[in-house]
């Protein structure tokens, strides 16, 4: 397990100079970000060149790269066009999101096991219907509808929660965003849930424990959902990190300034030094998430092992 | 504002200065009338480049620096006319050389005084090519300006010989060629006063900016918000009736409206397009659309043969009637928008220029004569007329709207398509390196309320902002002319005239003149706009 | 077949049934209950050893057995009908939508922008003062496209590699999950524009192709997850035991098996693609204007849902409906396919 777990990390070493190249080609595939910091006026050429060079520019495309990781190894992420270093930008957006990552998570942990176990377990009644029509609706209605209908509703007319959340950060005034942040991947979960809990409560093994007389909580918890969370850990897994990426519109919606506000503004801006230096952590939380979700598997499965 | 407020606040400008002055709480009083202690909570955006005079090109970056400092003239935010602010005169015999002379004692907030130098220092670092600002072009017409900034290879001086400190408060300008209203451009933000710790501590100066204006930096947190708080330096007469301005950063302007509503902002002048229909009601009419110099266009690549044709004019003008511009205007602007009929803006005023119906009926919606006028140029250039924009912005509705009135004007649902261009970036770089094939859309914010400003960087050969790549000699020696005209009104006329020329030629169709709009909570009140669509901060009351 | 010793070295999921540890010892001290999955085993194992000499003549027996099973079940299930006609109505409004509606849904008129039904106007119309019903109609052949294909490709991509990830495991499943890593990790927003604006067709296919390169990594790892679950039953085991070469025990015993969550994954994908195309549109870098898809009404409809949200309704419930319809297709498909079922 030691040993697996060790060449796991060193696999990250090819994945993440593999991502930052690709994300660094990317950005600069986009085009030259220095006349749009002009404005709707023609850039003086002579100054559009000085920029140009304070941001390497200039140079091949390898250089640049190689220049950059040479200052992400001593933790310099650069500068964005208006100054700010990009370390100050990652300490600010990333606990905001951290933040809202973990209360979306937990929505989507706790409810979408649950409705998926209470639906899978009676397919067909009322919790497998409002789960198909909660699955129809957050799909076919997107996100930022239900979010500004809910902000508007909840947090204006109402006033029940927050409209947008604050700074600090607060549980309440994440709660809001985190449902609807929550909403699509809740679908998924719920449903992933509901199939492996009906497939496999046909199961010999339950109904092995059923027969031995065990109580129905145990047999449920124990046995049939344990048995049931791989496919719903694998997907969880994959989930993180879109949630931490991927959230630009409910961060937009609820002002967070958090990892997908910024990368978003890194990427219409076209500055590389932003969306790399965002990615790159995106990166190692994906790959650490992907690590625990195998070693998730041991646990839920014992006869799945590491070398 | 009716007389009876702007008395009454007036008068309690008077009473509360000291208070103001030194007045540093927070706290809000609940009894009637205003407290001049209490801060206003203010929309922003994050600034896209660092907080230098010459080096901010865009709305929110200039609100801060127009709340702290105070050049050498101001605009009236009703009138637009230019006031003498920090100078106490500016004058010249032959439009050329100019003597500015500044009122003497002003101080930064910082306490060091605002010297002739602080402006020359400032002027000459913001043209200074190796100092990357991008407004160095404001410079331009400075003589020696081609020695600071010339088109490739190293400065061949660090100063403009244009400019020289006479004494303290004194200074002289010569510029390149003559420019009547030239002192009249001196509100722009390029041109603000710099003190020494700009040049002494320039990381310490950009993480708080010290200015000379009414509000000084108390605190900012980037991307999140900014403190501004009364400057006890100002010397100016512009003084804050309110105890300060917190600027909060949004990621969103519906953000920014939820917020207005459930009262956790005073001040929105972001009001999403979403939010138009319904904003009097929601707000109980605390409501302004007003006009802002803001015009927005749609520009043709004349650099491309076949667009470049008498012929082609033609089809421009034609275009330009087959637009529905009162109906896109109502309907998807819920009339935060007015349809253009030339191509300045009603802000500058009779006085200052703007002259409706100058584009005649060209910009009047006909789709018959449209359709028939696109007929007899020969049908549009490529068969499909493309509009690009940049699909980062709010553009997507209006060019589908602007698409389906020139389609239904032709009965071709597919004569004209949008075009949309992934970033603003890119889209700019197509319009720059002259990729265009199609029309595109263009917008013009002035940078100061003069009618040169509207037609000599957008129409003049090589003018700094000629998408279109128009040229017309006629056009440049009339402008030219205009400038030279000792007498603003005789200035105006030559403007005027050659204005007209773009009439027949179009190189760009008007549309509408942008307005700008803002809601506000019932704390606050005195909420106003000026012409460049900022709050007028300075002036808010908090209950 | 890898060479075992190799296979459990290297493969750092490798299961215990291969090696040396025994199935049931890692069983029995958890949650499975020992007696009866040996005798499931072994019942199993004595079907597959009645014919050991004629393992092809078995296979083709077995395989169509599970296949023509599955189709019987699923003639007979109502659910598989009722979406089976919703799916053939839905492909007929893709091809002829002028069946349903003879108004251009291009032809557009402001001043009726938002306006609600009126007579040959059933839907009302959208900001743009088009007819609602028409474009809805005639978004179907967008939408569906890019929702199936997308779906479709991801899919396969998604089973095939993820799949052969975790059967193989080792420096295989490493290359491929890292991999899938790596695509993780860029960012739609700029992976569209890079994409979509580096290749100057905007045809339907490159955003198909788009949606598959950025979907395929989330499908193949739940493919993955399922098949290294599914190769530790012991019918795998006991299949391997008796000889059962890999394609065969991919096909036969896994897939069938692994095949529940990346139905129910995909399913629901189908719908979140049909929405990404319209952010892509709206990016300005997805369909071309003017094409009519559902996910772009929508996402124009979004900002005026407090105004008019008929005009967000329609479409949505067209998107809807899709989904429904693949949903309960798959929830048939997979009922179909369990084995603990029959």
């Amino acid at each position: 397990m030691g040993r697996y777990v060790l060449r796991r990390l060193l696999q990250m070493i090819p994945v993440f100079i593999g991502t930052t190249f690709l994300i660094f080609v990317m950005v600069h595939a986009l085009g030259d970000p220095v006349n749009a910091l002009f404005g709707d006026k023609a850039p003086d050429p002579a100054i559009a060149a000085q920029i140009r060079a304070q941001y390497n520019l200039n140079d091949p495309l390898w250089l640049q790269y190689v220049k950059y990781m040479g200052n992400l190894f001593r933790w310099n992420f650069g500068t964005t066009f208006s100054g700010q270093s990009v370390t100050s930008l990652l300490a600010t957006a990333y606990p905001a999101t951290l933040k809202l990552t973990a209360v979306a998570f937990t929505i989507e942990v706790v409810f979408g096991i649950g409705f998926g176990l209470i639906s899978g377990l009676r397919r067909g009644g009322m919790a497998d219907n409002s789960v198909l029509i909660l699955t129809l609706v957050v799909i076919s209605i997107p996100t930022f509808v239900t979010g500004y209908v809910l902000q508007y509703l909840i947090g204006v007319k109402w006033g029940i929660l927050p409209a947008t959340a604050g700074d600090p950060l607060t549980l309440q005034s994440l709660l809001l965003p985190g449902i609807v942040l929550a909403s699509v991947s809740l679908a998924y979960v719920a449903r992933l849930t509901r199939t492996t809990v009906a497939e496999n409560s046909k199961a010999d093994y339950v109904r092995t424990a059923t027969a031995k007389g065990l109580p129905r909580r145990r047999v449920v918890i124990n046995h049939l959902l344990r048995n049931s969370l791989i496919p719903v850990v694998t997907f969880l897994g994959t989930d993180l990190g879109a949630l931490m990426g991927g959230a630009l519109v409910t961060e937009r919606i609820f002002n967070i300034h958090g990892v997908g506000f910024y990368l978003y503004q890194g990427i219409v801006r076209q500055n590389s030094n932003t969306v790399v230096g965002f990615v790159t952590i995106l990166v190692i939380v994906f790959l650490a998430a992907n690590l625990l979700v195998d070693l998730l598997y041991a646990v839920l499965d014992p006869r799945i092992r590491y070398a | 504002m009716p007389a009876a407020t702007r008395a009454r606040w007036a008068v309690i400008a008077a009473t509360s200065l000291a208070l103001v002055v030194t007045g540093c709480s927070s706290s809000k009083s609940s009894g009637g009338g205003t407290n001049s202690a209490g801060v206003v909570t203010a929309w922003w955006g994050d600034p896209q480049n660092p907080l230098e005079p010459a080096n901010t090109n865009e709305v929110n970056g200039g609100a801060v620096l127009n709340m702290i400092f105070t050049g050498l003239i101001t605009y009236d935010p009703k009138t637009s006319a230019a006031n003498n602010a920090n100078a106490d005169s500016i004058t010249s015999t032959d439009q050329q050389n100019w003597t500015v002379k500044l009122k003497p004692g002003w101080k930064f907030s910082d306490g060091t005084p605002v010297t002739a130098s602080s402006y020359v220092d400032a002027w000459n670092y913001g043209a200074l090519v190796t100092n990357k600002q991008v407004n160095a072009s404001f410079f331009g017409y400075i003589d020696g300006f081609n020695d600071v900034a010339p088109t490739s290879g190293a400065p061949k001086a660090q100063t403009m010989s244009g400019l020289k400190v006479i004494d303290d408060n004194t200074f002289t300008v010569a510029l390149s060629q003559k420019f009547s209203t030239w002192p009249q451009t001196l509100g722009y933000s390029a041109y603000y006063p710099l003190p020494k710790t700009f040049f002494s501590n320039h990381a310490g100066y950009l993480n708080q900016p010290i200015g000379n204006g009414p509000y000084e930096i108390s605190s900012w947190t980037r991307s999140q918000k900014m403190q501004l708080r009364p400057n006890p330096q100002y010397s100016g007469t512009i003084k804050p009736q309110n105890g300060g301005i917190d600027l909060k950063v949004y990621t969103d302007t519906n953000a920014a409206y939820a917020d207005l509503q459930s009262g956790n902002l005073d001040v929105d002048n972001g009001v999403p397009n979403s939010a138009l229909k319904t904003i009097q009601g929601d707000l109980n009419g605390r409501y302004i659309n007003q006009p802002a110099g803001i015009i927005q266009t749609i520009s043709f690549p004349l650099y491309q043969a076949d667009w470049n044709t008498d012929n082609a004019k033609l089809v421009r003008q034609g275009i330009s009637m087959a637009i529905d511009r009162a109906t896109i205007t109502k309907v998807v602007f819920t009339s935060t928008r007015t349809p253009a009929t030339e191509w300045t803006s009603p802000v500058l005023g009779a006085a200052g220029g703007y002259q409706a119906g100058i584009c005649g009926d060209a910009c009047n919606y006909d789709p018959a004569k449209a359709k028939a006028l696109i007929q007899q140029g020969g049908g549009i250039p490529g068969g499909q007329l493309t509009i690009s924009y940049n699909a980062d912005g709010p553009h997507k509705e209006w060019v589908d709207a602007t698409c389906n009135s020139i389609n239904n004007a032709l009965g071709n649902t597919t004569a004209c398509v949008g075009r949309p261009v992934g970033t603003f970036a890119d889209f700019r770089n197509q319009i720059t390196s002259k990729q265009m094939t199609g029309a595109f859309r263009t917008g013009w914010q002035m940078d100061y309320p003069l009618i040169q400003d509207f037609l000599q960087p957008v129409y003049t050969t090589d003018g700094s902002s000629n998408d279109s790549h128009y040229s017309n000699q006629q056009f440049d020696a009339l402008v030219s002319q205009a400038n030279a005209q000792p007498n603003p009104t005789d200035s105006v006329k030559d403007f005027q005239t050659a204005e007209k020329m773009l009439a027949t030629d179009m190189p760009a169709i008007p549309l509408w003149y942008q307005n700008g709009t803002a809601g506000w909570s019932d704390k606050v009140s005195n909420v106003m706009l000026d012409p460049f669509s900022v709050p007028v901060y300075t002036s808010i009351t908090v209950k | 077949m890898p060479d075992q010793d190799k296979y459990n070295e290297a493969d750092p999921l490798a299961e215990a049934g291969t090696g040396e540890e025994e199935m049931p010892s890692a069983v029995e001290s958890r949650t499975f209950d020992l007696g009866t999955m040996e005798g499931q085993s072994l019942i199993k194992a004595e079907r597959l050893a009645d014919h050991p000499e004629t393992p092809a003549l078995e296979d083709r027996v077995v395989a169509r057995s599970l296949w023509q099973d599955a189709w019987r079940d699923l003639r007979r299930n109502p659910i598989f009908i009722i979406s089976g006609l919703l799916i053939i109505f839905l492909v007929i409004m893709a091809i002829w939508p002028t069946l349903f509606t003879s108004t251009d849904p291009l032809k557009c008129d402001l001043s009726k922008s938002q306006a609600g039904a009126e007579s040959g106007h059933p839907f009302g119309f959208d900001n743009q003062g088009c007819d609602v019903y028409a474009r809805t109609v005639h978004g179907a052949r967008a939408s569906i496209t890019v929702g199936v294909c997308a779906t479709a490709g991801a899919a396969l991509t998604g089973t095939l590699l993820g799949g052969l990830a975790g059967f193989f495991g080792g420096w295989l499943d490493s290359v491929v999950s890292r991999i899938a890593d790596i695509f993780f990790g860029i960012p739609i927003l700029l992976g569209g524009l890079v994409f979509l604006s580096v290749i100057p067709s905007q045809s339907i296919w490159i955003v198909v192709a788009f949606i598959v390169v950025l979907g395929w990594p989330q499908l193949a790892r739940i493919a993955r997850g399922a098949v290294i679950t599914a190769k530790q039953q012991d019918y795998v085991t006991a299949a391997r035991a008796l000889g059962a070469g890999n394609s065969r025990l991919m096909l036969r015993h896994i897939l069938p098996n692994a095949v529940a969550p990346i139905i129910v994954v995909a399913t629901i994908a189908l719908g979140t693609y049909i929405s990404l195309e319209a952010t892509l549109s709206f990016l300005g870098v997805g369909l071309k204007p003017p094409t009519v898809s559902w996910g772009i009404d929508i996402s124009s409809a979004a900002d005026t849902f407090r105004n008019a949200p008929h005009i967000l309704l329609y479409p949505a419930g067209a998107l809807s409906l899709t989904v429904l319809a693949f949903i309960m297709l798959g929830d048939a498909v997979r009922d179909a396919l369990d084995p603990k079922l029959r």
